[in-house]
């Protein structure tokens, strides 16, 4: 038996492997600060009035979205639910779109019609933005069937929370995913709570993904705090789904560090059971790791920030110097126009 | 022209649908094995294999909101829901993501869907599968809805509600299924916008659609041996109601009279009265009358039935009532 010797660039090519390695987990990093950061700023917006109607926050969640989404491709779908800046943005729809969305201007990501709870954008397929709770699941499963029928080898990630599961339709789409063994990547951020009542008092099962189980669906349960550690089953679950491996359930265990809605005082959750989830905050976990490994040098979290931060501020500035729709366009888009309407500008 | 049935003329367009667009499948309860619960879709599995007759579930929201789904990515999916009342399990999908995707979007994401049901009352089957509730999907913007009340019909308008690049629900009367008649060899798609005038007449004007129509035309024929001559008009697009066609109608014929299988309270019957009395208000020289069904969940005794629904000889009554 010969013994394989390493090569002479083997050692360059390990070390080009780890440099990639730690450039991709600072994106993850600057992709969770993104988020964090935008959802801060929605708060200020929010109490200014900038931002009215629900306002529902991902601050806490951030690395369920954005270790999910890293795992797809530009051709694959997301549906999501009404909790959703942090998936948006992690999908690549610009901070500009997404926060004139916001402010109801009509350079929003869905022309200021959807609001924070409706965000949408067909150039990265992302699909809503669904605020009736497991409504979305439906809507996954047919995108899922469309690529089926077409043999199109893509993955529909389809989020909702841990409330969804008492849904029928989170049950009804289970099993036809299950059923037609179509590509359906279901990610389920388990925060515990569905708005401020806790898993314990409406679900009879709270295991979560033996309820994926019963549909003969293979289910992961994930580390929801740890984005690399979404990031990894993501990646797994989603390699398998695009080969045709049929539906994956990911139940991200995770929590949500502020109230359900800017409408909710939060008088159902222990101040002490909160405080335990916030010691395992997705970020300050991820920096340590990073700096522990010098991936992170003095200087460079500031640096980002900073860039973060100015990110925020041109996405404001875009916003607030956005356009309101005019009246007299009111029932635009209940129904299609004409092509030639929509061609034009 | 051959003697067919409004069954064969609805199986023939979904036929020639799936012949013609490579993106268009059926899916819904018992369409494939079975053969559909009204026999619609008999032998389309056998012709078309079971990736585009889909037998589903009893899980009327997941297969609607993956027709939903399916149509954004793509596909051009029929729907068949077993009844109007069942489709009350999906009523989610209908009206919060299928008639509000595209707006809520802000115009990315159309919906080209079609939905198929049976509605409608008449063969004793009860208060859990004969009400007409195609009034209720009538009132939600982004559907539209449509009541093909004749073979021609039947056979022409799914085409062209494929064609459409929004959500279209199509309610089929299930008194409808066994009509017989003559359709031309050469039936094709229809308009799906307008209102039609059945049967022209210069006394009184009777709106009807999907099941009444027979009912108005029956009708209408009993006034004529009294001298009567009254117009028969067949909304056939629920949604958006042609509305120039009734009241021009009235405009002429100086009376109305509303016949609607569904309830009258807050009916379809309501809206068309509601838009005469808006638009021709002055050229009435009597007050609409609506022939409705009874405000009872749908006995099951024949007698009963019969006396809950609009019957030839009440609308006969109304129309007299109406001094025409």
């Amino acid at each position: 038996m010969t013994k394989h010797l390493p090569g002479p660039d083997a050692g360059a090519k390990v070390t080009r492997a780890r440099a990639a390695e730690n450039d991709h987990n600072v994106h993850l990093l600057r992709q969770m600060i993104r988020i964090r950061r935008f959802e801060e700023r929605c708060v200020e917006l929010y109490s200014r009035s900038a931002i009215r109607g629900f306002l529902h926050l991902g601050i806490g969640e951030e690395a369920c979205a954005v270790g999910v989404i890293e795992a797809l491709l530009p051709e694959d779908a997301v549906v999501a639910t009404y909790r959703e800046h942090g998936h948006v943005l992690a999908r690549g729809v610009s901070m500009r779109a997404t926060m004139a969305e916001l402010e109801g201007k009509i350079e929003g990501c869905s022309r200021g019609r959807g609001g924070s709870m409706h965000l949408f954008d067909a150039a990265t397929r992302f699909y809503g933005g669904n605020a009736i709770v497991g409504g979305g699941l439906p809507l996954a499963v047919g995108l899922a069937l469309a690529d089926h029928l077409q043999g199109r080898p893509r993955v529909t990630a389809c989020f909702f929370g841990d409330g969804a599961v008492a849904e029928g339709e989170f049950h009804e789409s289970m099993n036809l995913a299950a059923l037609w063994h179509l590509p359906v990547l279901f990610c389920c951020e388990n925060n515990l709570y569905a708005m401020g009542t806790a898993l314990e008092f409406t679900e009879s099962e709270t295991d979560l993904s033996l309820k994926a189980s019963s549909y003969r669906m293979p289910s992961w349960k994930v580390d929801g705090m740890d984005v690399i550690a979404v990031e990894d089953a993501a990646r797994h679950a989603a390699e398998v789904v695009r080969t045709g491996g049929g539906p994956h359930f990911l139940e991200l265990r995770t929590y949500r560090f502020r109230a359900h809605s800017m409408y909710d005082s939060d008088r159902y959750r222990d101040k002490t059971e909160i405080e335990g989830w916030k010691s395992r905050d997705p970020i300050p976990a991820l920096v340590e790791h990073l700096t522990a490994s010098a991936v992170l040098a003095d200087g460079d979290l500031e640096q980002l920030e900073a860039e973060v931060a100015a990110e925020i501020d041109d996405a404001v500035a875009f916003a607030e110097a956005g356009t309101d729709e005019a009246v007299e366009d009111l029932e635009r888009f209940v129904t299609s126009e004409p092509v030639q309407r929509l061609a034009s500008p | 022209m051959s003697t067919t049935t409004y069954r064969e003329a609805m199986r023939q367009a979904i036929r020639e649908a799936l012949i013609s667009d490579d993106r268009v499948f059926l899916m819904g309860e018992d369409v494939g094995h079975y053969g559909g619960c009204y026999a619609v879709s008999l032998g389309l599995l056998e012709e078309f294999g079971a990736e585009r007759i889909r037998d589903t579930p009893l899980s009327e929201s997941a297969f609607v909101g993956a027709g939903i789904g399916a149509a954004m990515g793509g596909m051009r999916p029929i729907v068949e829901i077993m009844t109007v009342n069942f489709s009350l399990l999906a009523l989610d999908q209908i009206v919060n993501s299928a008639a509000t995707m595209l707006y809520m979007s802000g115009g990315q994401f159309n919906v080209p869907l079609v939905i198929r049901m049976a509605t409608g009352a008449g063969r004793q089957v009860a208060a859990q599968h004969s009400h007409s509730l195609e009034g209720w999907y009538a009132h939600v913007p982004g559907l539209r809805a449509l009541a093909p009340a004749t073979l021609e019909d039947a056979r022409g308008m799914l085409g062209p509600a494929l064609e459409d690049p929004d959500p279209v629900l199509i309610f089929e009367h299930g008194g409808l299924y066994n009509v017989e008649g003559d359709l031309a060899d050469d039936a094709g798609p229809v308009d799906i916008t307008t209102a039609a005038v059945r049967r022209p007449g210069a006394d009184v004007t009777i709106v009807a659609y999907g099941g009444t129509l027979r009912t108005a035309l029956g009708a209408a024929e009993h006034l004529a041996a009294d001298g009567i001559d009254a117009e028969v008009i067949d909304l056939r697009c629920l949604r958006p109601l042609d509305t120039a066609t009734f009241v021009a109608s009235v405009a002429r014929t100086h009376r109305a009279v509303i016949v609607d299988e569904g309830w009258r309270t807050g009916s379809l019957s309501a809206e068309v009265s509601a838009r005469i009395v808006e638009e021709v208000f002055y050229d009435l020289d009597a007050p609409v009358v609506r022939v409705c069904s009874a405000e009872v969940p749908m006995p099951y005794a024949k007698h009963l039935e019969d006396e809950a629904l609009p019957q030839v000889a009440d609308v006969v009554d109304a129309v007299r009532r109406l001094g025409a």
